[in-house]
């Protein structure tokens, strides 16, 4: 196989479509006859229901049908649990997974009641509006820390606490570490919540085809054969009477994985009831509630040390916000308590944590899924030492990195894909000294940094590391084709929510069968074409379908070299796939265009030799023994004006290392997604619960994406240390960027504003938090 | 987010958008740019029965110079092309330097000077802005026209002495004063947003540099545009001195705003922000109007 086309700069094979709006998103599907839906929502976050009218509504004209719980019947069932708890010993788990309309008690603000089907959507508010439910109000358990108050109020009647889930982990002996230790440093470390936010809201449109006994369902999922298997099951039909097509999605990041949301399963039902195609778009407000978040979490964490800035050992509690139910099992909480040790060589670890139920929308993994609570505290706690034994913030780092010859690294804890986390390989120093030439680390320091502050400015910057478990199995599958047309169709059941799928596995398919990426023809995400795979998620795309489609195009090669041999009576080791064509490497003149070798393998006449299958075709799996670790470092400057607390960002830097690059185009754009949503997170953008679980934050001009303008230009480097996991060598790149900028900002700001002393244990900031950082200085000294 | 059921009419005249005011008065909402206006509706928060759109009324989107050297800015005009007018740049450079802070560019295309008067929202930058100028709103009715001083005009929380019949058919900008000097400073969370503090400072300078006539008014501390009377009062009369800038930027802070919490600021926060705005925009003020660069 040649590399002619992976690692190629390559323009996105779907941008054409989608730049010229020809891409077909949920919301463009139009069917005949088709209803919409919208959905009463609870107003309190805590409640019970006493009692529902919908008289008025079901009159209305242009309403269809109105569903309770109650109108549910024997479909009404909570929804399935996604993740099991893992396997480690003494967890504790108790899974309460969402239901589709609530029936005696809502939980969280926005949690659905009543479903209304009407002939337009303007309609069916308008009848959201008739709809009158009595609910008895009860405190609402917003407070991580109270949530599990003695006297706290329970969320699950029917659990003595509101305890959802504990777990411990631990690596070598925290205490004989702390024994030895010079310093030990102590501190409570908080992450605020958060959303993904993403451009496309969710939407569904479902249609029960009566006369060929069909379900086709179009969903904004990143995860549509588990949609289709699942629903298949809710609704007693056979998996092969459920379509589920996942078209193009406007950005997934977690929340549209496969959560089997109410909407999810009503859609579908309400269908094969109505016997009509049926439409619901979510809009941006519903999204706030109804969508799921992340990030709460609040850390006790104390780091010991040797007076040189080794660790010896680590140890953190922390309590995780799940919100009002925990169909996703513990995969966040478990990334944060894996994530931690990041790139250092810490002999000794203790973590517990502890998730609570709590009155808010549910939380599951979003774009880095919990791994940026572990890199802050873990980064942020290195900062405090460096400064407290005078060592610099980048050596202290580089004191503690997991040596190159120490690969593969095992770290010992459970991780997301229930397997010991072992870090494949890695290199980490070249990355961090890529990164600080290219932000001029030393130079700032001993020159910049002093002559800006000398002129009363008031500059800082910033250096973190990380590492992100990513590519985890199961497995993903590929069927490849070479068509009589001389163009290749793959397919793949992973899905897409905009990463460049069409074109990155394009590149891998280029290369095996000798054709232009632009000939590359994948579809992903319709069941009926592939109806085998897992989701797009937790970093894993290039890594398990790169490699499955790596792996179905090589058997179609070898079907090729052989086929070809016969035919140009050469043996195959003589033989190259080029141009579309496969030639002798001697005699380039003895060719055949693989358009006629893929006719050649469906002939119309004749005999086929026993034994052989017809077509140009393979179909082909990967399932990694376990994920594979990516790794990098950011720096930044930054100025803040400390007399209006606002911030500017002068210069940002990303190293990254995720193994072999498929289309470094494609990486850095991932990367700078990533961190313009890291940006939001750590200044911008912040959800707002009031004391009685109201969502005060529940629009664009209350939840401040950052834009264009607050995000500047990148400078990303690449570091290349494949994976020895996989044949590409490929590690996952999604979600790195969104990593290590909290910690980042913290680092930076107090070093701006070094002259205050701050410490920063917190994220998110705004100007409004870092003026009252700055007065608590003030009235302090 | 669909806006409930309303009767909709474009009228292509004044007087017919007049008569139609006349007839549906309270039920009735005109349309303007609809960036504020749409979004309430779908929202549900408001439902007006009635949308008398002024779009198609060609006589209220001018800009035209007034006899007195300042001009007239028909209420139809959109952001845009009084961000772009040499006419404005000209006789009012202190809405020049305010217009580009107001939303975003996709906003300025269709936003609308007389919608953002007329919506009073307390964190636009141009009711403050009027009031800074001694600007005057023209109101129009089948009943007559009448102008109001933008001091009476702006009573509260996104209400404005307009009656229900009422439209703001333009507005007018005097012209500057000799020896005048202005500065617009704004602070808000992301470039484009609402602004968590601004201030819109107009002030003169009398023959011996001492402050005559301090305008200063404030957006987004209060429940509409506020004017710092005690601030102006503390500069009256005074050379403008570093120490007598910084009493009037702290009276301004303490004795004229009241400034509400939000999700993006708390009141000890926007309180600060304008006394360090204040400073700032009075300090440049007075270096323009001193005649020097800034
Ligand atoms: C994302 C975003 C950011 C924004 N940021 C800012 C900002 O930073 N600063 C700022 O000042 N504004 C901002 N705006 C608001 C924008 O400037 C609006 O254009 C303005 O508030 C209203 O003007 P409009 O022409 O769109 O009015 P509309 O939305 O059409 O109308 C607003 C209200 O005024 C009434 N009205 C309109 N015209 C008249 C008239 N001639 N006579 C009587 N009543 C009338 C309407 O009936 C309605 O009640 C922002 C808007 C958005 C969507």
């Amino acid at each position: 196989m040649s590399k002619r086309y992976i690692g190629q700069r390559i323009k996105r094979n779907e941008d054409p479509a989608l730049l010229t709006g020809q891409a077909l998103f949920t919301d463009d599907v139009h069917l005949p006859g088709m209803l919409h839906v919208a959905f009463v929502r609870s107003d309190y976050a805590h409640g019970r229901i006493r009692s529902i009218d919908a008289s008025y509504a079901r009159e209305m004209p242009g309403v269809v049908a109105v569903y309770t719980a109650a109108d549910l019947g024997a479909y009404w069932r909570p929804g399935p649990p996604l993740v099991s708890p893992p396997p480690v010993k003494g967890a504790i788990f108790n899974a309460r997974t969402q239901v589709p309309l609530a029936k005696d008690k809502v939980r969280h603000v926005g949690e659905a009641i009543v479903m209304i089907v009407a002939e337009s959507r303007y309609i069916a508010e308008d009848a959201v509006e008739q709809v009158f439910v009595d609910i008895e109000a009860l405190p609402a358990v917003v407070d991580l820390e109270k949530a599990l108050a003695p006297d706290a109020i329970l969320i699950h009647e029917d659990l003595d606490s509101n305890l959802a889930a504990y777990i411990f982990q631990q690596k070598g002996d925290y205490e004989s570490a702390r024994a030895q230790a010079d310093v030990v440093i102590k501190r409570r470390l908080y992450y605020d919540h958060g959303i993904a936010a993403a451009m496309e809201n969710r939407g569904i449109v479902a249609t029960w085809d009566a006369k060929t006994q069909r379900l086709t369902m179009w969903d904004t999922t990143q995860a549509p054969v588990v949609i289709r298997n699942g629903m298949a099951a809710m609704l007693g039909l056979s998996e092969s009477q459920v379509r589920v097509i996942a078209p193009f999605i406007g950005g997934g990041f977690g929340p549209k994985i496969m959560m089997f949301y109410p909407e999810e399963v009503l859609l579908p039902w309400a269908s094969m009831q109505l016997q009509r195609p049926i439409k619901w778009i979510e809009d941006r407000r519903e999204n706030f509630f109804a969508t799921t978040h992340e990030r709460d979490q609040i850390h006790w964490a104390e780091i010991a040390l040797t007076k040189e800035g080794r660790v010896l050992g680590f140890k953190d509690e922390f309590i995780h916000d799940t919100g009002a139910y925990d169909p996703y099992g513990l995969t966040v909480p478990i990334n944060s308590q894996c994530t931690l040790l990041g790139c250092y060589d810490v002999p000794n670890y203790a973590s517990e944590f502890k998730v609570v139920f709590t009155n808010k929308t549910l939380v599951t993994p979003y774009r880095g899924a919990g791994r940026q609570h572990g890199v802050f505290v873990m980064e942020r706690m290195l900062d405090i030492a460096a400064r407290q034994l005078g060592i610099d913030r980048a050596e202290i780092r580089r004191r503690n990195f997991i040596p190159p010859d120490k690969f593969p690294y095992n770290n010992e804890l459970i991780y997301q894909d229930f397997v010991p986390l072992v870090y494949d390989s890695g290199n980490y120093e070249p990355a961090l000294d890529k990164a600080l030439e290219m932000i001029g680390y030393e130079q700032f320091i001993s020159e910049e940094q002093p002559r800006l502050r000398a002129e009363g400015r008031h500059v800082g910057i910033g250096v973190v590391t990380y590492v992100e478990g990513t590519g985890i199995g199961p497995y993903e599958g590929a069927r490849v084709q070479v068509e009589s047309t001389g163009k290749v169709n793959v397919s793949t059941g992973i899905g897409t929510q905009g990463q460049g799928h069409f074109t990155s596995f394009a590149q891998v398919v280029a290369d095996q069968l000798g054709v232009s990426p632009r000939d590359v023809h994948l579809v992903t995400g319709d069941t009926d074409q592939f109806h085998w795979g897992t989701g797009t998620f937790a970093s894993r795309g290039a890594v398990v379908a790169g490699n499955a489609i790596n792996a179905a195009a090589a058997a179609v090669r070898r079907k090729i070299l052989a086929m070809a041999s016969r035919e140009l009576e050469a043996p195959e080791e003589d033989l190259e796939l080029v141009d579309g064509v496969v030639r002798d490497k001697k005699n380039p003149e003895f060719a055949i265009a693989l358009k006629d070798l893929a006719a050649k393998a469906n002939p119309l006449r004749g005999a086929v030799r026993p034994g052989t299958e017809p077509g140009l075709e393979a179909t082909d799996y990967f399932g990694p023994e376990r994920g594979v670790t990516a790794n990098g470092v950011h720096a930044m400057i930054l100025e803040v004006d400390p007399e209006t607390a606002m911030i500017k960002i002068l210069k940002y830097v990303a190293v990254h290392d995720c193994g072999t690059v498929l289309n470094p185009l494609i990486v850095d754009g991932q990367v700078q997604g990533g961190i313009a949503q890291g940006i939001g997170n750590a200044f911008y953008e912040k959800i707002v619960y009031d004391d009685n679980g109201q969502l005060l934050t529940a629009s664009f001009m209350d939840y401040l994406l950052p834009t264009s303008m607050e995000v500047p230009s990148l400078d990303i480097g690449h570091e290349t240390t494949p994976s020895p996991l996989n044949p590409l060598g490929t590690k996952g790149t999604g979600e790195a960027g969104a990593i290590p900028v909290g910690p980042l900002f913290a680092q930076a700001v107090e070093d701006a504003l070094a002259e205050y002393d701050l410490e920063v244990l917190e994220i998110p900031l705004s100007p409004n938090r870092l003026f009252e950082l700055l007065q608590s200085k003030n009235k302090d000294a | 987010m669909k806006p409930p059921p309303f009767a909709y009419h474009a009228p292509t005249t004044l007087d017919e958008a007049l008569q139609l005011m006349a007839e549906h008065g309270y039920g009735a909402k005109v349309l303007a740019g609809g960036q504020s206006l749409i979004a309430t509706m779908n929202f549900r928060l408001a439902a007006p029965a009635v949308l008398i759109d002024l779009n198609k009324i060609p006589e209220l989107s001018i800009i035209q110079p007034t006899a007195e050297g300042g001009a007239l800015v028909g209420a139809m005009t959109r952001h845009v092309q009084v961000e772009q007018s040499e006419l404005i740049a000209r006789t009012a450079p202190l809405l020049h330097a305010t217009m580009p802070h107001i939303a975003h560019p996709q906003i300025r295309n269709r936003g609308t000077f007389g919608g953002s008067i007329a919506h009073a929202d307390p964190a636009a930058e141009l009711p403050a802005f009027l009031r800074a100028v001694r600007g005057q709103v023209l109101a129009q009715s089948r009943r007559g026209q009448r102008w109001i001083d933008a001091d009476d005009f702006f009573i509260g929380l996104f209400s404005t002495a307009l009656e229900p019949d009422e439209i703001v058919t333009a507005v007018r900008l005097p012209a500057m004063p000799a020896r005048s000097g202005w500065s617009m400073q704004e602070l808000s969370r992301r470039h484009g947003d609402f602004a968590l503090v601004a201030v819109e400072a107009l002030l003169t300078l009398d023959a011996d540099g001492a402050c005559d006539d301090v305008r200063l008014a404030f957006c987004g501390v209060g429940e509409g545009p506020v004017l710092a009377t005690a601030a102006a009062a503390v500069l009256q009369g005074q050379r403008p001195t570093a120490e007598v800038i910084e009493a009037a930027a702290a009276i301004a802070a303490s004795d004229d705003v009241d400034p509400h919490s939000d999700v993006h600021a708390t009141s000890a926060y926007r309180r600060h922000l304008v006394d360090v705005l204040a400073k700032r925009a009075l300090t440049a003020a007075c270096a323009r109007a001193a005649g020097e660069e800034v």
